[in-house]
């Protein structure tokens, strides 16, 4: 079955997956000290955070050796957080517009209910 | 033998077909030991309150007018007078994956019973856990004192800066802290026998680095959501 019997892996694989972790964290370091910006950025940023995430659950947490049944139970519910993020964006953009169309002090007029009804 | 094929489909594990008869035999469905399933499903309760928490931090950023302050520039410390952006986060970054490495030895010496090893790895991975906090309460203490910063306001820009900040690293430093003393605990009774005399199992080490894994993910999620982004 599973449990104690399996896990009995090299310690090879930790030693390599803890370099791994070191060198990914350094590219994440290196993505702000060197001040990359824009799309770039933040591709590179979830790239090195999901490889890290990866590496940690899989190897060190032992999730690639653990039965389908617990991997389903764990791994597949986090996976609906990706609703919940686009309706909070959806939520938040919408705030930021109010906030724009009421709480601006200032000349600036948003433009993006343009209808053309006016004119 | 009617019980064959379901019984083959269980001792699969690794398939879809071990996953349904799993959860379809009527009776246990994680072939694992049950304080293992316990502390996984902890773990995935765990994953939604900072889930809610990162995204709580994301819809406030996303929706304020005023600037969010440049956290290179806020978390840079002064090295012979020139600042190094995001030094003190970088460097509580690799403390927390060499605890996370040590702590990964540390199951892999207490599955081969060898105590003393497994207690001082732990002891090991518990001292980088605490000098983490202590990193943790000088970068918050450095917020609060010279930057003015409170969780309702904050002299750099956006308000809100303040409150998801102290939220969320306060929080995850809180879970590094409880994982500090989970893993003395276990460790002192590694050491005196407490397992031994209970049928020789170091399983208890496993979960309790499942714990610590844990909270190096929760931290490779902030540091890029919060940090970095």
């Amino acid at each position: 079955m599973s449990g104690s019997e399996q896990n009995q892996h090299p310690l090879s694989i930790y030693y390599s997956v803890w370099i791994l972790l070191f060198v990914v964290s350094g590219f994440s370091y290196a993505v702000d000290y060197f001040q990359l910006q824009g799309t770039l950025r933040w591709t590179l940023i979830l790239v090195f955070m999901f490889v890290k995430a990866y590496f940690i659950t899989a190897i060190f947490m032992h999730m690639t050796w653990e039965r389908k049944a617990l991997q389903l139970a764990i791994l597949l519910p986090p996976v609906f957080v990706v609703i919940f993020i686009g309706l909070m964006a959806i939520e938040s953009d919408y705030t930021f517009l109010t906030r724009v169309e009421f709480f601006t002090e200032s000349d600036f007029v948003p433009v993006y209910h343009n209808s053309g009804a006016e004119h | 033998m009617s019980d064959a094929p379901m019984t083959e489909a269980v001792e699969a594990g690794d398939t879809f077909a071990g996953a349904v008869a799993d959860y379809s035999a009527d009776k246990q469905a994680f072939h694992v030991p049950w304080g293992k399933a316990m502390m996984w499903i902890f773990l995935l309760s765990d994953t939604f309150i900072f889930s809610t928490f990162l995204i709580g931090y994301m819809t406030v950023r996303m929706s304020v007018q005023d600037p969010w302050p440049l956290t290179s520039e806020v978390f840079a410390l002064s090295m012979g007078g020139e600042p190094i952006p995001l030094l003190l986060i970088a460097i509580m970054t690799f403390i927390l994956i060499t605890s996370s490495g040590t702590m990964a030895m540390a199951v892999n010496m207490g599955y081969r019973k060898e105590k003393e090893k497994t207690f001082w790895l732990m002891v090991a991975t518990a001292v980088l856990g605490a000098s983490f906090v202590g990193m943790q309460m000088f970068e918050w203490t450095k917020l609060i004192v010279d930057e003015g910063v409170r969780p309702w306001y904050n002299p750099m820009g956006a308000a809100q800066f303040g409150s998801a900040f102290f939220m969320i690293t306060g929080f995850h430093g809180l879970h590094v802290t409880g994982g500090v003393i989970y893993l003395l605990v276990v460790a002192f009774r590694v050491k005196n026998g407490f397992y031994e005399r209970r049928g020789n199992n170091y399983e208890i080490v496993e979960i309790a680095g499942l714990y610590w894994h844990f909270v190096d993910l929760v931290w490779v999620f902030i540091f890029a959501f919060f940090y970095l982004w």
